[in-house]
């Protein structure tokens, strides 16, 4: 059970390879985490990040699942809360691909794995979480989202569209569960430098993944219901969702 | 179902609410048919953090078990149901010239909660804990319903006083009395300048009250460092004070609302505390002061709690054996220098413990502090503390914890394999849990 201080003993990550993810589940192992369930595709990485966890006397348990096909997210619900065996004090949702634009703009079959990964699965997921932890009684669910999601632009259009989806679908949990002892957390980070972007030239505000994992947890430990990383990009994109399309399209980043 | 907390306004779950009016409507629930996600009772919530709660599960409300019996005039016996509240019982006996033998720093909690938490009073120096007056109590548990005493199931009995409810429900108990007087209680009071002065204060004369308790100022240092108000007293005699009669009902102020985050912050506590101390007389001897006043301050105005804004507050209590009392002033410095704004502490003197084996009171000392969740370095400056008091042979009070570090519970409470046997042997299957059980696993590893 997460403590007064909101700091959680068990915990799962959708993207249990992800580098934010990871940074956040790193910060929580620090405090009271005992058990984490990692959710990803990729064996030998999951396994990996598995070992340095429980070389921190963290109990670690991996479970497969691949985001690209919608239909595996029941069972990746079943199995992770499974694989805990108490209840779920927090749900990370990390699942994200960036894709190659350029790539994707004439592709219908990348368009549609990139909103499968982005939302379709992700939501599904999300959706199985609901049931588990308002049957608990308790929980929260902390979903990484971008602000990306805030206005999409050519650059990344089919991944901010993606995320878009899911910011939105993220809203409405949040108000849906409202009075259940559930809680929501929606992450806004703006570029972050992982291997997601490693490609790519840093854009401006750009972060680190510890320094959005400080952003989430203390989001989740206050109960914070929308944070940005860093926080100024709040601000920042009060003004660019208004922008005259003439000038956002020369922005840079 | 039904939102939780507890007085701390921390970790608020979802549970259904059972209101079982029977014996057998009560081991219904124990049964292997009841209400999955576990069952814990749940008294008037009085306890700081998660002890009477289990999410997703189904508190035990007692408030039908609410039976008063007469007083059994030699003996000064007295049997009363679970759920009744010590205001209730003591609007009950005060007129009848009798007063409860253990009475914590407010009145509203039940006979259930005071037995599961074995409570102390300001006189445990003199008449230890809560269990210290119990005769016997009924108790409900999964294997079948029993009345244990300290010769019927002593192993029971005594992981039943301080066990948080997890080896069963108590439904009734049979307490002996404090027969007394007047309603009214002798109190001397003196003022000192620093935490030295306090403890040598205490360690020289609570022996002569049967009352004593200081209240300590932690936002001060350097010479002034723990700076308090020593209280101690005893029930006056009949010419002194009123024949006993009643006590005020209710609460005469209350907090309508939850306040804004930040009310209680370190200017204001700071003010609050300077003006307190200097309000408080130097030395005062034989002042005349009321039950009400003297045991029960803080119930005259009614949900105090919400003053510490919607993320509430932790109370940090322990206790350490007088062979590490230097411990009362580190935790005292090392708040006073994270800059975390604490009111007054609560500082008392125990007497020895006893066989109880998660029963809190140890012969030494004990501090308790109100903190509000928010400043970023409470937690860890609370987790430093808890090595500092486990190392010390100390321990924490689970009747108020809301964050210790589950790393600490069997150091703090040796006995807890005895006590995790005597839960087993009673409740085989482990349906009774509660989210503080779960958070520090009080219970342990199952065994195949
Ligand atoms: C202002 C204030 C001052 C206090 N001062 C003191 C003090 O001076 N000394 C002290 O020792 N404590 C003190 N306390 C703590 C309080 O006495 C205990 O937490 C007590 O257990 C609260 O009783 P309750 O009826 O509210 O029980 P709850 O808080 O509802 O429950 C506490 C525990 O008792 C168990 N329980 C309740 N009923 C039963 C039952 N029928 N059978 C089995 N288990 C049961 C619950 O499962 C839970 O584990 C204080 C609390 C407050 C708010
Ligand atoms: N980096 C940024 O600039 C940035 C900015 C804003 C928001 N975010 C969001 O933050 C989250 C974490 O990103 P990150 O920076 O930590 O990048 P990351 O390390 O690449 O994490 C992305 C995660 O998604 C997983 N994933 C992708 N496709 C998958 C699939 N088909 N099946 C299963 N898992 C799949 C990845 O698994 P593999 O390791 O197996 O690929 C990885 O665990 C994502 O939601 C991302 O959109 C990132």
């Amino acid at each position: 059970m997460r403590d007064a201080f909101g700091q959680p003993q068990t915990a799962i990550l959708f993207g249990g390879t992800s580098e934010i993810g990871l940074a956040i589940v790193d910060r929580l192992a620090a405090a009271r985490l005992r058990h984490v369930v990692l959710v990803g595709r990729n064996p030998s990485a999951l396994e990996d990040a598995a070992s340095a966890l429980r070389a921190r006397s963290v109990t670690a348990t991996v479970v497969l699942a691949d985001a690209a096909d919608a239909a595996s997210a029941t069972d990746a619900v079943d199995q992770a809360f499974g694989a805990l065996g108490a209840p779920c004090d927090l749900v990370i949702m990390a699942v994200g691909l960036l894709g190659d634009q350029a790539a994707d703009d004439d592709s219908p079959e990348r368009t549609a794995t990139m909103f499968v990964v982005n939302t379709a699965w992700p939501a599904a997921v999300l959706a199985g979480c609901r049931a588990a932890l308002v049957a608990q009684g308790t929980g929260q669910i902390l979903v990484l989202s971008s602000v990306a999601a805030l206005r999409t632009r050519r650059a990344n259009y089919t991944y901010g569209a993606g995320k878009q989806g899911l910011d939105g679908f993220t809203l409405g949990l949040a108000e849906s569960v409202r009075g259940t002892g559930v809680t929501v957390h929606l992450i806004r980070p703006g570029f972050v430098t992982t291997k997601m972007t490693g490609h790519l030239s840093p854009a401006p505000f750009s972060t680190t993944a510890p320094a959005v994992a400080e952003v989430a947890v203390t989001a989740v430990m206050k109960g914070t219901p929308v944070a940005y990383a860093p926080g100024i990009l709040r601000y920042v994109f009060l003004g660019l969702r208004h922008l005259p399309s003439a000038l956002w399209r020369k922005l840079p980043g | 179902m039904e939102r939780l907390t507890g007085w701390g306004r921390t970790m608020a779950v979802q549970a259904e609410r059972a209101t079982p009016s029977t014996t057998d409507e009560l081991a219904d629930l124990l049964s292997p048919t009841g209400p999955g996600h576990g069952v814990i009772a749940r008294g008037l919530g009085r306890s700081y953090g998660d002890p009477a709660q289990v999410a997703g599960g189904t508190v035990v409300d007692l408030s039908a078990f609410s039976a008063i019996s007469a007083v059994d005039e030699r003996t000064h016996a007295i049997t009363v149901g679970a759920g009744v509240s010590i205001d209730t019982l003591l609007h009950h006996i005060l007129p009848l010239g009798y007063f409860v033998p253990v009475t914590p720093g407010t009145r509203q909690v039940t006979i259930g909660g005071a037995i599961a938490a074995d409570i102390h009073g300001k006189n445990h120096h003199v008449d230890g804990s809560f269990a210290s007056h119990v005769v016997s109590m009924d108790l409900v548990t999964p294997v079948g319903v029993m009345t244990v005493t300290r010769d019927r199931d002593p192993e029971l009995f005594w992981a039943t006083a301080g066990g948080m409810g997890l080896t069963g429900i108590v439904t009734a108990a049979t307490i002996t009395l404090l027969p007394i007087a007047s309603t009214m209680v002798s109190v001397d009071t003196t003022r000192h300048r620093n935490l030295d002065e306090v403890m040598a204060a205490m360690v020289d004369g609570d022996h002569r009250y049967r009352y004593s308790v200081a209240w300590v100022d932690c936002m001060t240092s350097g010479a002034t460092m723990g700076r308090g108000v020593l209280t101690r007293g005893d029930h006056a005699p009949a010419d002194r004070g009123r024949p006993p009669t009643t006590i005020p009902t209710g609460a005469s102020v209350a907090v309508p609302f939850n306040a804004p985050p930040g009310l209680l912050n370190r200017l204001s506590i700071t003010a609050f505390n300077e003006a307190w101390f200097r309000a408080a007389p130097k030395e005062r001897l034989g002042g005349i002061e009321s039950i009400s006043t003297f045991f029960h301050p803080l119930d005259g105005v009614a949900n105090w709690n919400r003053l510490y804004g919607p993320r509430g507050f932790v109370q940090y209590q322990f206790a350490v054996p007088d062979a590490a009392s230097a411990t009362v002033a580190t935790a005292i410095e090392r708040l006073a220098a994270s800059k975390v704004p604490s009111f007054l502490a609560v500082l008392k003197r125990f007497g020895a413990g006893n066989r109880g084996p998660l029963s809190f009171p140890t012969a030494g000392w004990t501090l308790a502090l109100d903190l509000p969740v928010g400043p970023p370095a409470l937690p860890a400056v609370l987790d430093d503390l808890d090595d500092l008091i486990a190392a010390a042979g100390g321990r924490i009070y689970l009747a108020k914890d809301a964050r210790l570090n589950p790393a600490h519970l069997e150091t703090m409470y040796p006995a807890l394999a005895e006590f995790r046997r005597v839960a087993d042997r009673v409740d085989p299957e482990r349906r009774l849990t509660s989210d503080l059980d779960r958070r520090l696993n009080v219970r342990g590893p199952r065994h195949a």
